[in-house]
């Protein structure tokens, strides 16, 4: 953290220089021009470690303005520790105010959700994200997926929901499931629950997803197909919350975190944090839900 | 007096297919050949593994080429099925856009079109067509896959026939095949070739690795389905005997030049090029 | 005259590369002509080119000059010297057939699989053509047990009848038979000839090599002699 107030008046405002910046806004643009498509860019070194939501931040660093409202969430909550270090670094560097309101935020970085509440046009969503390339666990070579990618020759990642179907009776990819942009890349959306993956889908807001470590960033932009992989007969699902609430709020119709309270019990909470104070208050924001197939 | 007639209803045809590696001048090929006994071209090194390659293969039809190491039959055939790039030269499919494009000169993806649904391969090396960390039955997925099957039952249906069909255990579908004997491996490996029905098989020395009982199965299979299937073949072998139980006809290679060319039986009972009388005459 | 063959001014010769460039004249300038429906047999001591002239037939030897005017079911003419590859192949598949004196086939398939296979290649159902196979194979006396065993493993003269099973179960249209009754009983003999008999008169054209006087008696319609390459008389049997 920055030490002295003298100090940090040193800074460029939002950290990160505007040569930089601007060069990272270009590569957000490419990417938005060709969805789900991997550009490559400059990765600065940033004040914590690669890994630990530098892609995340270099993202919303560059496109961050004053008069937007920043919130940061980590796996759906506010209050956790990246989140909390994070947001205050942000708020620091730019004097930006923050929130923990989905609704009010101009712009959110996420870690492993996207919030259940719609959001809107006026709203910019960076996800941080470990391994941006989908091909990576059936093909070990970059200069291998970069081909793949560019010729759209996605065999090997179908063979491997085949065989995942055929080895567990269920495409297992818990988080990050594959889906193709657009009709054309395949891409990652970043280690999300598959409960988030159709929310991406023809939804209003713009996705920035940035990998710091393997200085990577691809974005879905607003109103764009995004189609999980599936088969004709084996379908894409979400997880199933079947007849669980709340533990918290009472609240329904949310992706849950399972909590053990002892080695026989356990209850579940609504893993979004300002989704769950919300439904605590009585009020139901905007959603959109899946329904699995039959 | 039969030019006409013969210049219609061929399956494949290859012209001038040419493959150098490294700088090629434009004497390499000149310099290179059997009259040289070397394919290095003299003045740059340059390696000729392939050059002057014509012919037509007719639908139904198997075609033999021999020769020995180094003579570029291997090459002749990874050319064709894109897992090299051609130097130069024209290669047309009847089955594809009328025969009026060729072959080398398609995107990327369209040779892998091409390449999924008009042909097969089978490799010496198992491992160079069975991606061994996928199952067998995910290896022909693959094939179907991209050929546009997306119907896990119908995909699993079809591999199963094909292993069937090729003496492959079904039980052992969701194995993968580095579990599997060699010439259970080779087995796989036709199942894979064979999946999408295709036209045009390439058989790169399938038999060269397995032990002599084993290569006779293997031999029988191949024989049989080519008669069920009328599917038409290059048959690669420096073995004659594979090449005389196969083909119906042979190319001989030497230097990376068709040397000569004829009915099987011909070539083996009447060769004219001196090689190919020296390659016959060594014949167990 | 419409003849099926028209063989004019064929020699042949085998230049041996490794044997010093050792040169064999095998035919010369052999010229003749064969009615459709005929049966012709090639007669002359051993080497004086019977097989040879048969086996630049079959274009398993190529003519080093001369031309082998072929005519086709369709009513074309193919010149066997020069025809294509694949224009052979397609012959050999539906109209001209070879039956040596050796059996030469493919190892592990059984008897009656070897003769019904010359039927599948013309297309046909598999049980249809096996029961035509076997029906042939009973006919020439071939025991029972041994329609399904390898020909490899049978005596010459079981072999034999294999192999003419399997010349004629298609019914081509042009024979060429190299010694069909070399080592076979007077009686199979008899029914062998018969079996060929009845081909021409089905209007099949055959080819005859036999050194069997009794055959050749039987069989030829007219004689070719040939001696050191040459065609030195032609009889009207």
């Amino acid at each position: 953290m920055i030490a002295t107030r003298k100090f940090e008046h040193t800074y460029n405002f939002a950290f990160i220089d505007e040569r930089t910046k601007r060069e990272i806004r270009r590569k957000i643009l490419k990417a938005i021009a060709i969805p789900g498509y991997q550009v490559p860019y400059s990765s600065p070194e940033m004040p914590i470690a690669r890994g630990w939501g530098t892609g995340g931040l270099h993202a919303s660093l560059s496109i961050i303005g004053p008069d937007d409202v920043f919130k940061i969430i980590d796996q759906g909550s506010d209050a956790s520790v990246n989140a909390c270090n994070l947001r205050d670094f942000v708020r620091r560097m730019t004097s930006c105010r923050t929130t923990f309101d989905t609704a009010e935020a101009t712009l959110i970085q996420t870690r492993h959700r996207k919030p259940e509440e719609i959001l809107t046009e006026r709203q910019i969503i960076v996800f941080q994200v470990p391994q941006p390339e989908p091909l990576r666990s059936v093909e070990r070579y970059e200069f291998k997926t970069r081909i793949m990618h560019a010729e759209a020759d996605y065999a090997k990642m179908w063979v491997a929901l085949y065989e995942s179907y055929v080895k567990f009776g269920a495409i297992m990819n818990g988080a990050g499931y594959p889906v193709r942009v657009n009709g054309r890349y395949i891409m990652t959306p970043s280690p999300i629950p598959r409960w988030d993956v159709p929310n991406l889908s023809m939804a209003p807001c713009l996705h920035v997803f940035s990998a710091g470590r393997e200085k990577r960033l691809h974005c879905v932009p607003p109103f764009t197909r995004v189609e999980p992989l599936e088969f004709e007969d084996v379908k894409f699902r979400v997880e199933e919350f079947r007849e669980i609430v709340c533990a918290a709020s009472g609240g329904d119709r949310a992706f849950m975190d399972e909590i053990y309270e002892s080695e026989s019990t356990r209850k579940f909470v609504i893993n979004d944090s300002d989704f769950l104070d919300k439904v605590r208050l009585g009020q139901r924001p905007p959603q959109r839900l899946f329904q699995n197939p039959v | 007096m039969n030019c006409q007639d013969s210049d219609t209803g061929w399956l494949l045809r290859v012209r001038n297919l040419t493959k150098i590696y490294g700088e090629p001048i434009a004497t390499s090929v000149q310099y290179t050949g059997p009259r040289f006994n070397s394919n290095i071209c003299p003045e740059t090194d340059a390696i000729v593994a392939c050059a002057e390659i014509n012919f037509d293969l007719y639908p139904g039809e198997v075609l033999g080429i021999v020769g020995e190491s180094g003579s570029g039959k291997s090459t002749l055939i990874q050319l064709l099925y894109f897992d090299q790039v051609a130097t130069a030269g024209e290669v047309y499919l009847s089955a594809l856009d009328e025969a009026q494009t060729n072959l080398l000169t398609l995107s990327n993806q369209r040779k892998r079109h091409a390449r999924n649904t008009l042909m097969g391969m089978v490799y010496q090396n198992p491992r160079d067509g069975l991606n061994f960390g996928f199952s067998a039955g995910g290896n022909i997925a693959e094939k179907l896959l991209m050929a546009g099957s997306f119907h896990v039952g119908r995909i699993r249906e079809r591999a199963a026939y094909l292993l069937g069909k090729t003496e492959v255990p079904v039980a052992r579908m969701d194995h993968t095949p580095s579990t599997f004997s060699g010439g259970m491996q080779q087995r796989v490996q036709i199942s894979k070739a064979i999946a999408n029905n295709p036209p045009l098989l390439f058989l790169d020395e399938v038999t060269s690795g397995l032990d002599v009982s084993v290569q006779a199965r293997v031999l029988d299979l191949i024989r049989q389905l080519q008669r069920e299937l009328g599917v038409s073949m290059i048959v690669v072998s420096h073995d004659l005997a594979v090449i005389r139980m196969l083909t119906d006809r042979t190319m001989v290679m030497k230097n990376g030049r068709i040397v000569e060319s004829g009915l099987t039986d011909q070539i083996l009972q009447d060769p004219q090029h001196a090689y190919t009388q020296l390659l016959v005459s060594s014949l167990l | 005259m419409n003849p099926i063959l028209d063989v004019r001014n064929v020699s042949k010769h085998f230049h041996l590369h490794i044997q010093n460039q050792k040169h064999i004249a095998a035919l010369t300038d052999v010229s003749f002509q064969m009615a459709e429906g005929e049966i012709l047999g090639l007669t002359g001591k051993s080497g004086s080119g019977k097989s040879s002239l048969m086996k630049c037939l079959y274009r398993t030897y190529l003519a080093s000059s001369g031309e082998m005017h072929f005519r086709t079911e369709a009513g074309s003419v193919v010149d066997l010297v020069t025809a294509r590859e694949h224009e052979i192949i397609r012959l050999r598949q539906t109209e001209i057939v070879y039956c040596s004196q050796f059996l030469s086939v493919i190892p592990r398939v059984p008897a009656a699989d070897v003769v019904a296979e010359a039927l599948l290649r013309r297309g046909g159902d598999r049980a249809e053509a096996l029961e035509r196979a076997k029906e042939l194979l009973d006919r020439l006396g071939l025991p029972r047990e041994l329609w399904d065993a390898f020909p490899a493993t049978f005596s010459g003269g079981e072999q034999q009848r294999v192999n003419v099973a399997r010349a004629i179960i298609a019914a081509p249209r042009f024979l060429l038979v190299d010694e069909p009754t070399a080592s076979l009983d007077l009686k199979t003999k008899d029914v062998v000839i018969d079996l060929f008999l009845a081909q021409k008169a089905r209007g099949s054209s055959i080819v005859l090599i036999t050194h069997d006087a009794h055959t050749l008696a039987r069989m030829c319609d007219r004689r070719l002699h040939l001696e050191f390459g040459r065609v030195t008389e032609a009889v009207t049997a």
